[in-house]
């Protein structure tokens, strides 16, 4: 792939602690070769905060492969930046032009604390799958992996939905920061398979209300949540979790 | 002191389900009274973890992420093995255990892998049971595929996501016990030492991440689920976090280092772009399955792969090995791409790189597609056009992965790759019993030394793992806290903590105020260089030599003119990373000896002096037939040996011809 070098603005909000008010803070990124991913960019920025005795910028990544939903930075008005489908750590630097201005802020939302710079506090969604996002099963209990099969196009579409990455960017990019989509991909892998049924509808009751309690606010159903997922999670599984709450509150 | 590894005395096949009558319970009144830490929450750490609470003890969990969920185990792609035999392709426990020994190159223990192949199967079951999407055949029954090294069909997987599909089901499991309170997390922790007290471990020291605090838990015994340490070499598939630090500060407290040279050079990655990069990105070696690896005939080829007629192509591995083709294990199917690199056959600008070429792969599918949905006489652009779609859902996410890194696009061009680090075999000595030579203090999963000999199959680090906490830590740690029943909570105001918390206190204030010229990944990404270019896929006596005087100067250096910006009292991943990095530079030093020390070629340890004549590596079993086990002296270390005893397997050199 041919490579250049390209330069840019960059506008970074910078917090020293939860206490603190926060502020942008402008920086030159110079000499960026466009095969560096967005996080790679950020090393170098960091790299020359250090040589220059000033306060590197703190931000939450680790696997830097799009799966281990560390990573969260809010780019240019999006949740994970300009490219669909994609990390910040998979996004690469041919996506930006020499001389763009680039805005860079942390997730935003009153369920998610900020915690310095571009690190927000994310247990919440932890929460949210301990009030229900199991099947209650000990270690030892399980019959033969093959005694019960399961319609391959319902295995699929559970699949589809258990590869949220919680990464928090569906909260992000809401205008309520509802976590609908991230606890309905949840509810939808377990309710979409057998082993999910005996506990479906305490889960979701559980779920929602867990959600509800941290501070996550209402669906409106925009999409802008399946628009900037990460992972490309579909919008139906809030659809599908309409369905099992209201079926849930009958049969309670 | 001599190493005891505690195999139970038996045949080979009754040892483990003799072990598990016999060995000591505690009651569940008992339990409850009983604490537990786990550090790391990964496949390991999570499934031992939940299991744990599951039986009633009281356990406390630890990760350096912001949640339990991202443990690195979540970037495992291609799949977990299990000798299911659901294929009827002739599989059995005794051929994965076959298989594991012989793929490690006979340096692994016989009764630790028959163990790991016997529990296999209840794995797959277990996460099927909490949920696990596995990828299933259309009558809807489990789908298996192959992996290197095997010549059955016996790997389970959910798309090139099983990783993360294993470590959400684990994770569940986990949070679950949170939810009633048998486990409590420790997120954004990191524990950086172990407290022993009268020879046993009795709790750990840890850093809370956000606010600085330092902390001290005390319990009954300490799980390390801390992962392997390929980010000694600053380049590797592990993430940003990956880090050697649990495992070290146990060695350094009396635990012993098992085969700290033993790394795993995984054959198909992403190739290094330029000086900026952060880390390697893995193609999943399920992409074996359908992708042919070659490279031009033509030394310095300069015509784009595409224009490049079949007959001026080379499959080396299917030319080399034909009966294992591209399948043939990791360590033989990495070095096999550097030799024809370094022979001038490269490709890529920067030349060390090898295609793995789908274009036969899609036009095979797109045939039986064209079958399957009764197009007489179709063109090959309509197989091609539908054998796309076939790749796409085996793979699709590891070619978009691939597009977004390079900007080309695999559909329509072969893949570059090239080796890069992935897997440590090495790590902490345990016993039979995963127990370290620290009495209470374990290594479950890639932290411990124990399953893979010296080249791990693919596949087999989510069985391993998964092993170690659902179905071994819950049997063998009741044999050692049976003893402990009577041990009260304990108390972590005795002197030990103290002293473990002013050490750990005084090496943090040391590194802030070095304030020095250079950055941690300064110094990391020397010590990387060092240890890829002298102790990586290939290494020898001069090399080895060389690379401990050049690490004892970094790390002199480092510990000189280091620079941490900000202070110990707030969030401040630098520091963080000076921690990782101080102890990958003493690490470092020991992955040289023991490789100096190990005069012979086996498994990803490839010696250059150690070669037969078709360049493939030699071992030298009369001399060799050891795990070295390092134990660390107030000055460098003392090499204890364990002799690997073959009851059963007749070790002889590996064929894959």
């Amino acid at each position: 792939m041919e490579h250049k070098e390209i330069n840019l603005n960059l506008r970074i909000w910078r917090q020293k602690n939860a206490q603190d008010k926060g502020q942008f803070e402008n920086y030159k990124a110079e000499n960026i070769s466009t095969e560096m991913s967005f996080l790679e960019m950020f090393d170098v920025l960091n790299e020359r905060l250090i040589n220059e005795g000033k306060d590197p910028i703190a931000f939450d990544h680790d696997c830097r492969e799009g799966i281990c939903g560390m990573c969260s930075m809010h780019i240019n008005g999006r949740a994970h930046g300009p490219w669909d489908g994609t990390t910040t750590c998979q996004l690469h630097m041919r996506a930006f032009k020499d001389g763009e201005t680039v805005t860079v802020e942390p997730w935003r939302a009153k369920a998610f604390p900020v915690l310095k710079d571009l690190t927000v506090d994310r247990s919440a969604l932890d929460r949210i799958q301990q009030a229900g996002g199991y099947v209650s099963v000990n270690t030892g209990n399980a019959v033969d992996g093959n005694s019960l099969p399961i319609d391959k196009t319902k295995a699929d579409a559970s699949f589809d939905a258990a590869m949220c990455i919680g990464c928090g960017a569906c909260v992000a990019a809401c205008k309520n920061s509802s976590a609908m989509l991230f606890t309905s991909a949840k509810v939808s892998q377990y309710a979409l398979l057998p082993q999910g049924q005996p506990e479906r509808n305490t889960r979701v009751m559980n779920m929602v209300a867990q959600m509800d309690k941290e501070g996550f606010g209402a669906c409106t159903n925009t999409g802008a949540c399946e628009a900037e997922c990460p992972k490309e999670i579909s919008i139906s599984n809030i659809a599908r979790l309409n369905r099992e709450y209201l079926s849930a509150q009958f049969s309670l | 002191m001599a190493l005891n590894n505690r195999i139970p005395a038996g045949e080979l096949a009754q040892k483990w389900s003799t072990y598990k009558s016999t060995c000591k319970l505690v009651n569940p009144a008992n339990k409850r009274s009983i604490d537990i830490i786990v550090v790391g929450t990964g496949l390991a750490g999570a499934s031992a973890a939940a299991s744990l609470a599951e039986l009633g003890y009281s356990v406390k969990t630890f990760c350096f992420q912001d949640s339990g969920r991202r443990a690195h185990s979540i970037a495992a792609q291609g799949g977990i093995n299990a000798a299911k035999n659901y294929q009827n392709d002739g599989d059995s426990v005794y051929r994965l255990f076959y298989d594991t020994i012989k793929g490690g190159d006979y340096r692994a223990r016989e009764a630790n892998v028959h163990r790991l192949a016997e529990v296999s199967g209840s794995i797959i079951d277990q996460c099927v049971a909490q949920g696990v999407p596995f990828a299933r055949e259309y009558g809807g029954l489990l789908s298996n595929r192959s992996f290197g090294g095997t010549q059955v069909q016996r790997t389970f997987y959910a798309a090139g996501q099983t990783g993360q599909q294993l470590l959400l089901g684990a994770y569940s499991a986990q949070m679950r016990q949170v939810a009633i309170g048998k486990i409590k997390e420790y997120n954004r922790h990191e524990m950086l030492d172990v407290v022993v007290i009268d020879g046993k471990a009795r709790g750990i020291i840890a850093r809370n991440l956000v606010t600085g605090e330092i902390e001290r838990h005390g319990a009954h015994a300490v799980l390390l689920c801390t992962g392997g340490y390929g980010n000694v070499f600053f380049l590797s598939t592990n993430a940003m976090g990956s880090n050697v630090t649990a495992a070290w500060k146990a060695h350094k407290k009396g635990a012993f280092f098992g085969n700290p040279c033993f790394t795993q050079i995984h054959p198909t990655c992403i190739p290094v772009s330029g000086d900026h990069q952060s880390k390697l990105t893995l193609m999943s070696e399920s992409l074996r399955n359908d992708g042919r690896i070659w490279v031009p005939k033509k030394q310095g080829e300069t015509r784009k792969a595409i224009d490049i007629p079949e007959e001026e192509r080379d499959y080396y591995l299917e030319r080399r090995y034909p009966a294992f083709g591209n399948l043939v294990p990791r360590d033989v199917a990495s070095r096999a791409a550097k030799e024809r690199c370094d022979a001038g056959y490269g490709v890529g600008n920067s030349k060390m790189a090898v295609y793995l070429d789908f274009a036969a792969a899609i036009l095979r599918y797109g045939k039986t597609e064209c079958t399957k949905h009764g197009i007489a006489n179709a063109d090959d652009a309509t197989a091609i056009r539908l054998g796309k779609e076939v790749v796409k859902e085996k793979y699709g996410n590891l070619f978009d992965m691939y597009e977004k890194i390079t900007g080309e696009n695999p559909y329509e061009m072969p893949m570059r790759i090239y080796p890069a680090v992935h897997y440590t075999m090495g790590g902490l000595w345990v016993d039979y019993e995963l127990m370290t030579t620290v009495p209470g203090l374990y290594a479950l999963g890639e932290a411990n030394f124990s399953d893979h000999g010296a080249n791990r199959l693919g596949a087999s680090a989510l069985m391993q793992g998964l092993a170690d906490g659902y179905f071994v830590i819950p049997y063998t740690i009741g044999n050692y806290l049976a003893d402990e029943i009577r041990t009260p909570k304990i108390d972590t105001k005795q002197p030990a903590f103290d002293e473990a918390e002013n050490a750990v206190k005084e090496r943090i204030n040391h590194f802030i105020n070095i304030k020095g010229q250079h950055s941690v990944d300064y110094f990391h990404k020397q010590l990387g260089k060092i240890m890829w270019d002298k102790c990586g896929m290939a290494r020898n006596e001069k090399g080895l030599k060389e690379a401990i005087q050049e690490i004892r100067a970094l790390r002199e250096e480092f510990w000189k003119d280091l620079r941490v910006p900000g202070t110990a009292s707030e969030m401040n991943p630098e520091l963080d990373k000076a921690g990782r990095v101080a102890d990958f530079l003493e690490l470092g030093e020991l992955m040289c000896l023991d490789a100096l020390n190990r005069n012979e070629s086996c498994g990803g340890h490839f010696r250059e002096e150690f070669q037969t004549e078709e360049g493939e590596a030699m071992r030298v079993d009369e001399n060799f037939m050891y795990v070295a086990a390092w134990e660390s002296k107030k000055e460098g270390w003392e090499l204890h040996k364990e002799d690997l005893v073959y009851d059963v397997i007749h070790p002889s050199q590996r064929n894959y011809k």
